[in-house]
Order: C-alpha cells, then structure tokens, then sequence
C-alpha cells in the first residue's frame, strides 16, 4: 500500500489488494459520499461547528432580550424579519414566542446538533479507529448512512424556522400536552409546524447515532489491533465506548414517545393528553386517556444519559492531552476505566430527578436521589485522576493544554453545583431558575466545548499534517475562559434569588423585589452577562479564521508534533486511505511518557519491549508477540 | 421440530385467554408467561442464543435490566400522581 | 483495504463484526419496543374500567398471521442452512418462502384487518346518557355479574355523513351482537370467531354522544397503541422483506459465487433481525387480540 505523499487534507491511494477493485473514486464518492471514517469525521466535524455556532447566534439573540426587554435589536433587528418572519420581531422587538423558539432551537441545536456529532461522531469517527491500529471502521457504509442521516435531520430542524409559526417553541424537552397542541389550528399545516418538523428531524438523529453507535462498539471490539488489549487502549477509546453504549440504548425510548407525540399532532391520538383537557376555554376533542407524564419518563430516560454522552468524550479528550502535555502516565487509569464504567450504568438509573416537581412519593424520590448521589462519585474520581495526574508533571502550556487545564476547575463547578439539585427539597426550590442553567452550561460550555477546542487544536496536526497558530490560540483561550465565567456564575445567583428560567422578560417580574447580589439585581446582572455573551462571539473570530487558514497556511509539522505514545501518532499526517503504512502491533500501554533509562521522554505504544527494559508486568500469553 | 411447537404454544395461548382465572391480571399474567415461553423458544434456537458467545450476552443481559428498569421505576412513581378521568 | 473479521472471526471474542453489530442493534431495538410497551401498559393501567375494549380485533385472522410469522421464521433458519450447506437452490426457495410470508403477514393486515377497523364505528355514551340507552348497553346485567361496565355502541355506522354534518343530529347504527343483545350471557366474554354486525338498527342522539369516531388511532387510548405498535411492527416486518428481497435476487448469487460464506452471514443477520421481529409479534399478539 503506498503513502501519500500528498498535502491535501483528504487523500486517496489505490489499493493493489485481490478481490479488491481498483478504481479512482469520483469527486463525490470521495469527498461528499465517503465511506471512509476520516472523511465523515471531518463533515460530522465541520458540520456540527456550524450547527455550534449557530445554535450560539441564536442565544445571541436571546441575551438581547433579556438584557433590554422590549427593546428594538438595532441594525440586525430591522433584518431579522425578513429571514424568519414577520411575527418574530415587529419594529425589531423580539416577540414571546421567537423567544421561546430560540430558547427552544439554542437547546436542541447546541446539543443534538452541536456537541453530539462533534464529541461523540466527529472525534470519535477520526481518531478512535487510529488510536487502536484499525484501517476504518467495521460498517463503513453504515458510517456514511449515519451522516447523512444527520445531515437531513439538521436540514429539517433548520426548515423548520421558515415555516408558519416558526420552530419549535415547546422548550428543548418539548414537555406535553404543551408540545402536543403547539402550532395547531387553522393558520397551521399539519405537518409543517415547528413542532412536527422537530419530531421529524429528530427520528433522523435518532438513527444516525443508533447506527453510529452500533458502529462504534463493533469497531473498537472486533478491530483493535494485536497486542492492544482493553487495558492498553487510550482512555478516549473507553470514553467513547461507554458514550455509544448510552446512545444505543438510552435513545430508543425517546424514538418510541417522539413517534407517540407524532401521532398525537398528526392523528388525533391521546397517548400524552388527559381526559378533560381544556385549551383557551374550549375542551380538547380527543380521546384522553393519556398521560403527560409519560412523556416525561421517557423523555428524561434518554435525556439523563444524553448529559453524559454530552462530557464523557470531552473527558477523554482531555485525559489524552493532560498525559501528553505533562509528560507522565495519566494517575489512576484503571479507576478511571472503572469510574466510567459506572457511570454508563448508573446513568440509566438517575433520569427521575429531573422530575422531582411532578409529586413522586418518597420511595422512588429516595431511590433515585440515591442514584443521583452514588453517580457523582465516578465522576469526583475521574475529576481527581486527573488533577493528580498533573501532580510532578513536567507541564507544557501549549494551546490544548490551556483548554484541558481550564477544563478540570470548570468542570468541578459544573459538577459539584449540580450536587444540591440532586436532592428534591433543595430542587424544589432551584427547579427551572437560573441556577439549573448555571449548572449544565458550566458542565457542557467551559466543560465539553474547551475539550472540543483542546481537541480541535491536538488533532488538527494529524488531520491535515499542519499546527494551527499558537498566538490565536491564545488569543481564543483567554477571553473565551473570561467571559464563559463573567456569563454564567453570576446566574447561580440569580437563579438562588429566584429568577425563573424560559421567561421573556429577563426575571423583571421575580426581580422587582429587588433582591441584590453582588450590588446588582437579578435582572440587572442580566446586561453583564449579555455583554460577556457577545464578547464571546467576537472571541470565537479568531478561532475560526485560524482554523480555516491553517489548512493552508499552517506551520507544517511531522507526524508526531506533540511526541505522544498513542497509536493515531504513528501513522502519516494527514493519514491515507486504511491509516498505516504497516499494521500496528502494540506492545505497551498508552501512556508511556517518562520511561526510565530512555533517550526519549516518551515512548510509542508500538515500540517493541526490549529485553532490557523492566517489564512492569507480565502481559497475558495471549498478547505475546 | 420447534416451529411445530411454538405453532402448538399459539394455540394454547389462544385457547388459556378464553379460560376464566378469576382476576383479568391473573388471564394477562399466564398470557405473558406462555409468550415469554414462547419468545425464549425462538430467542434460544432459532436465534441460537443458546450456543453465543459470552459477549452477546453480557450485551443482553444489560440491555434487559435497562428496560425492565424502565417499566418497574416508572411503575413505581405511577400512582404517585393523579389520574385524569 | 479489507476490513478484517468481516466473515472470518476474531479469535479473542469469537464473533464476525456483523453479529456483534446486528446484535447491538437488536439491543436497541428491544429498547425501542420496550418503549411502545411501556406507554401500552401505563395507558392501560390508566384506563378506568369499562374503557380499555375486548375482543375488538379478530382473533382467528390474527391467529393465523402469527402461525404465517413463525412459519417464516423457520424457513429463513431453513434458508441460512441451505448456505451454510452450499446448497443455494434450496436457498433460493426457502428465501422466496419467507418472503412470501412476511408479504401475506403485511397484506392480511393492511387490507384486511386495518381497513376493517377503519370501516367500524364506536360512539360512547355520556355518563348521564347511559340510562337512556341501556336497551343497547346492558349495564345492570353486567353490574350483576361483576363485570366492567359498557360505555360505548358499536356497529356498522349506516349514515356516514353524520360524522361531519352538524346539521345531522343523530347516528344510525347498524349495531353489534353485543349492543343488539346485551343480557345475552353469551355477550359476557369476546368470542372467537368474529361476528359481523347484525341488521338492527339503533338511533343515538349526538346530544348523548361524549365522542364518536370510527376505529382510527384516534378513537381511543386502545387503539392510539394498536395501530402505532402494529404500525411499526410491520415497518419492521417490511424492512426485512425488503432485505431479504435484495439477498434473494440474482446479485445475491453473484455474491455466493465469490465469498459464499459472506452471503451466509449475511442471511444469517437478516434472519436474527426477522427473528426478533416475530419475537416482538409473539408479544403484540396476546397483549392486543387476546387480553
């Protein structure tokens, strides 16, 4: 199998192989409709950025109402309409239900479009087949199904602003009956309102992940190469691992309630509406029968496992780039296997306490309460392996490793806010106010989001075989990790004075008792953060512009720029069509950085064990090369 | 043959629905146990489950508890709530 | 560049890649129907007595669909055996069996049963009503005799257009044997054999009428679940016809010619996943027509 010699970001080489055909890949067989895992990473990658910083526009535009209710959005304003609408911003002022429609699109976009394909696909697709030695993934075509399958989701998602009413505007957890009678009545088409289309593109991005996740468990089972043993693979293998565990099977009793709510819209049926309901004075003519709170359970029976889908590839990546950039073995690799094993169990078992304002009684409160306490412990030992890990390192700033480090106190904070809204008499009281959103955004934002750039700036080398700018990256970093904190820790405290998330008027209507915190009132906190919000718009500018420059213009570099151990560095940058030159066999472990008696520090996963060196321990026979 | 037999479990399915048990629960509860019969019957032969590797199931098994998780936890907290009639 | 252990297997797990892979996806299936069942059952714990039916659905046809269903599935078993035997004549046959049965399976239900449900009408009665019309309805009977009380008149709907015309008032109904006869104590439990509508003809006032619809997804909780969960069975059931076409046409045979024992795998995935659709039937079946 030849190299590639070939600077390209994406590179093809023919393959001599029997029973093989030989033949060039059109432009769009190899580009467009690529079956092979590097290719669909990059469109999973690219695609979910946009959907990122879409999703980010949106909130944009949210903070401006929450900043000056009822004021005109200048310039953008006046433009607004003509893109979504008359309805949504009369003479530039946002209108009650474009609000709601953004918050409800910020969600499901950020979320399912942006942080799912990014962390869990576009990672997961170009880096896990390299760190264990494979040449593609075991079902490339279903791999490139999974994408496209995306890609018409996002479309139908993005359609659904344009239609009459606007998108979905029922909250991200389209919660019903709410969700069931939205967007319905005469001026309305049955299948293209916003709630519809939302339930539409979602059953898309619902069989893309399904079928990326079959993907994924299969390849890092049957594909891993000799001698890589589960106990040697990087810890970003196990993340991804668990995380399409929780996608496989934590989403199809979504898929079951979304075509349930489908039916509700489309047919007339009642599995979500009680008997007796009454809109705007007039009794709903359905059967009843049903039940909004099986919605609910089913909802939240994926949407638990979804936050951890959400950090746990974030985590990985993060793990990857503290060993490599403080030189030592990560601390504590089998609890941390352990720890994410855990997790992915317990998640299954915890979904209730989103619910603890729907009356449980206190046996099941108790028991997932229970739940909820024991999972956060997996996550304090990932969180402490990986402060130790620093501990005695020989610790390089380079641009990822500013966004891993700024990653573990962000994440503390995310983590340990969230432990009083795991008992139901504090929740009662922080249930859908601003300090829940604290809490998530502190997790998913300085969280997962600086593990995406970290990883974004690590992998960047081997996917195109150039460094991005390390100047502009800091240039990213610094006000990125100002103003993630100037917009979310004051809403801790507006959300413990009371100020109520989802409501237009930016908590006017909490605040006017005029609660201070930190010399400001609820509401007024509301134009610092909006502020910080733009700024970070702005600081994202250089982030984008390095990327795409870069491509081109980088700093070239070898295949191994950071001198790290695992398995993707050993094969050429960018990688070619089946990844390795010759098939790596791996001898050690992942985290081989500081090896005694050694030239180096560090020391490849695929360098053969030499007699001189102290085995640490004996490896099983069957791994014996 | 199996498919015989699994033929032979419909019928007595069919038939066991028309005999009185007493309760409505007590005529679902023998349903559901000639089923699952019935659906280990085909999971274990024709799916040859029973011969499988290891993997498969551990795969299932997990799979199993979630899902009876599901049922059994929401059960739990179902008549915490109000029914709407 | 081949993908290894696509049809050999992996010495550490014993597994070719698609089994691991259409084992996964069966796992997440299991949790999708998990899902349906789950709404099914919280919805029928819900129903207050009286209002989840009986015997609505034919018993024989559905019988009968089942016995076509694991007829199939012994003959997709017969089919991967014939493979694994090389023996693709007896293959080509047994595939076209299966395929012929999941394709009746489909019919029976989307041209006999579906439409016959659609074609049926069910008006219940206003608490306050059911006095009126207990000619029809039988529940001091049924008080008597412990059993749940009857809510709803069905039949055969006689004016059609009563259902969108507000000028009509009433409905004629040409009723069933257990609204024509409701003392009857052979009315008590389902029958077996299905029995059309008789030719007696009940007048029911719209005033009376708490809802009225023929037998749609809309009509009740009951068959809101019937018709999702039947719906997306035989989307299932369609999905592995369609699979088991693609294997069973001459590009198939291309296929064996060059790497049978691939061929074989993959007829064997695709009869786990018909497997399990049977299996999911296996389930369907008692829940809906029986209990």
């Amino acid at each position: 199998m030849d190299t590639s010699t070939s600077l390209e970001t994406h590179s093809h080489s023919h393959q001599h192989e029997a029973g093989h055909e030989d033949h060039e890949l059109g432009w769009w067989r190899k580009y467009i409709f690529s079956t092979d895992h590097k290719v669909i990473g990059i469109q999973y990658g690219l695609c979910g950025l946009v959907f990122l910083f879409f999703g980010f526009s949106l909130m944009m535009l949210m903070r401006w109402q929450l900043a000056y209710p009822g004021q005109a959005l200048p310039v953008i304003g006046k433009l607004l309409p003509y893109i979504f609408g008359p309805g949504t911003m009369p003479d530039g002022k946002m209108a009650p239900d474009f609000y709601n429609s953004l918050g409800a699109m910020h969600g499901t976009i950020m979320i399912f479009l942006g942080i799912v394909p990014v962390a869990f696909a576009a990672f997961g697709n170009f880096v896990v087949p390299l760190q264990i030695g494979a040449p593609d993934m075991t079902f490339p075509k279903v791999n490139a199904a999974s994408f496209w399958a995306f890609a018409v989701g996002g479309v139908i998602m993005l359609t659904s602003f344009f239609v009459p009413g606007g998108a979905a505007k029922s909250g991200w957890t389209s919660y019903t009956p709410l969700a069931d009678i939205a967007d319905k009545g005469p001026n309305y088409n049955v299948i293209f309102s916003g709630q519809t289309l939302w339930l539409l593109g979602f059953i898309f991005l619902i069989t893309s992940s399904l079928l990326g996740a079959v993907n994924f468990i299969t390849t890092i089972i049957q594909l891993r190469a000799k001698g890589l043993t589960w106990m040697r693979l990087p810890f970003f293998v196990w993340a991804q691992f668990v995380t399409a565990f929780l996608l496989l099977l934590a989403f199809p009793p979504l898929e079951a309630a979304i075509v349930m709510q489908f039916m509700d819209r489309v047919a007339a049926t009642s599995f979500f509406l009680p008997s007796g309901l009454v809109v705007n004075g007039a009794a709903v003519s359905v059967s009843g029968g049903g039940n909004p709170l099986l919605w609910q359970h089913l909802f939240w029976f994926l949407g638990h496992p979804e936050v951890y889908v959400l950090i746990l590839p974030a985590m990985g990546i993060v793990a990857e780039i503290l060993a490599n950039n403080s030189r030592k073995p990560l601390w504590g690799y089998k609890s941390l296997v352990f720890s994410v094993l855990v997790i992915g169990f317990l998640s299954f078992v915890v979904w209730a306490h989103h619910m603890w304002l729907t009356g449980m009684g206190t046996a099941v409160s108790a028991f997932f309460q229970t739940t909820t306490l024991l999972i956060s412990i997996p996550s304090v030992i990932i969180l402490s392996a990986f402060f130790i890990s620093l501990w005695g390192g020989s610790i390089r700033f380079t641009v990822p490793m500013l966004f891993a480090t700024a990653f573990l106190p962000m994440f503390g904070i995310g983590g340990l806010t969230g432990i009083p809204l795991a008992f139901n008499s504090a929740d009662l009281y922080l249930h859908d106010t601003y300090y829940v959103i604290a809490h998530f955004h502190y997790i998913v934002a300085p969280g997962t989001i600086f593990g995406l750039f970290a990883g974004i700036y690590y992998w960047f080398p081997k996917a195109t075989g150039r460094k991005m700018n390390d100047f502009w990256g800091k240039v990213h970093f610094w006000p990125t990790l100002i103003c993630m904190n100037v917009i979310f820790l004051p809403m801790f405290l507006q959300g413990m004075i009371g100020m109520h998330r989802r409501w237009y008027d930016g908590g006017q209507g909490w605040t006017l008792s005029g609660d201070h915190v930190w010399g400001l009132t609820g509401f007024q906190w509301n134009t610092p953060i909006s502020w910080a919000a733009w700024t970070m718009g702005l600081a994202q500018i250089p982030f984008i512009i390095n990327f795409f420059w870069s491509i081109k213009h980088g700093k070239k570099v070898n295949d191994n720029p950071w001198e790290a151990t695992t398995l993707e560095w050993t094969a050429p940058s960018p990688p070619p069509h089946g990844n390795f030159v010759n098939t790596p066999i791996a001898y050690r472990g992942p985290y081989e950085y500081s090896l005694p008696g050694r030239d180096r520090d560090f020391t490849m996963q695929n360098e053969p064990v030499e007699p001189r060196e102290r085995v640490r321990r004996k490896p099983p026979e069957a791994v014996l090369v | 043959m199996v498919g015989a037999l699994l033929l032979v479990f419909t019928g007595i399915t069919v038939a066991l629905s028309y005999v009185d048990f007493g309760a409505r629960k007590a005529n679902i509860a023998v349903a559901m146990l000639v089923a699952t019969l019935k659906a280990g019957m085909v999971a274990a032969i024709f799916m040859h489950l029973a011969a499988e590797k290891r993997l498969i199931y551990r795969i299932l098994i997990f799979t199993g508890f979630f899902v009876l998780g599901l049922f059994w936890l929401i059960y739990l907290a179902w008549y915490d709530y109000p029914v709407f009639h | 560049m081949e993908i290894p252990y696509t049809v050999s297997t992996r010495p550490d797990t014993g597994l070719w890649n698609a089994k691991v892979g259409i084992w996964l996806f069966l796992a997440s299936e299991v949790m999708l129907f998990g899902g349906l069942f789950s709404a099914y059952i919280f919805l029928r714990l819900d129903a207050p007595p009286g209002m989840w039916p009986h015997g609505l659905l034919n018993v024989p046809v559905g019988t009968m669909n089942t016995a076509i269903l694991i007829l199939s599935s012994v003959t997709v078993v017969l089919a991967w055996a014939a493979l694994k035997m090389r023996r693709y004549q007896a293959y080509w046959w047994y595939m076209l069996a299966t395929i012929l049965c999941g394709v009746i399976f489909l019919t029976v239900k989307l041209v006999y049963e579906w439409p016959q449900k659609f074609d049926h009408f069910g008006a219940y009665i206003k608490p306050e009503a059911l006095g009126k019309y207990e000619q029809y309805l039988g529940n001091e009977h049924a008080a008597a005799k412990a059993l749940p009380p009857r809510l709803e008149i069905t039949g055969h709907l006689h004016n059609r257009a009563a259902l969108n015309d507000p000028n009509i008032k009433e409905y004629e109904v040409y009723l069933d044997p257990v609204n024509a006869d409701p003392t009857n104590p052979a009315m008590d439990r389902p029958h077996f054999f299905y029995v059309p509508p008789t030719h007696k003809l009940a007048t029911i006032e719209k005033e009376d009428v708490e809802r009225a619809t023929m037998f749609l997804p809309t009509h009740s909780a009951y068959f809101a679940s019937y018709f999702t969960i039947t719906g997306l069975h035989g989307m299932h059931v369609l999905g592995g016809v369609l699979v088991f076409i693609y294997m069973w046409l001459p590009v198939s045979k291309k296929l064996y010619q060059r790497n049978p024992e691939h061929l074989a795998n993959r007829v064997e995935v695709a009869g786990l996943f018909w497997h399990f659709v049977d299996l999911i039937w296996i389930f369907v079946f008692p829940l809906f027509y029986l209990l």
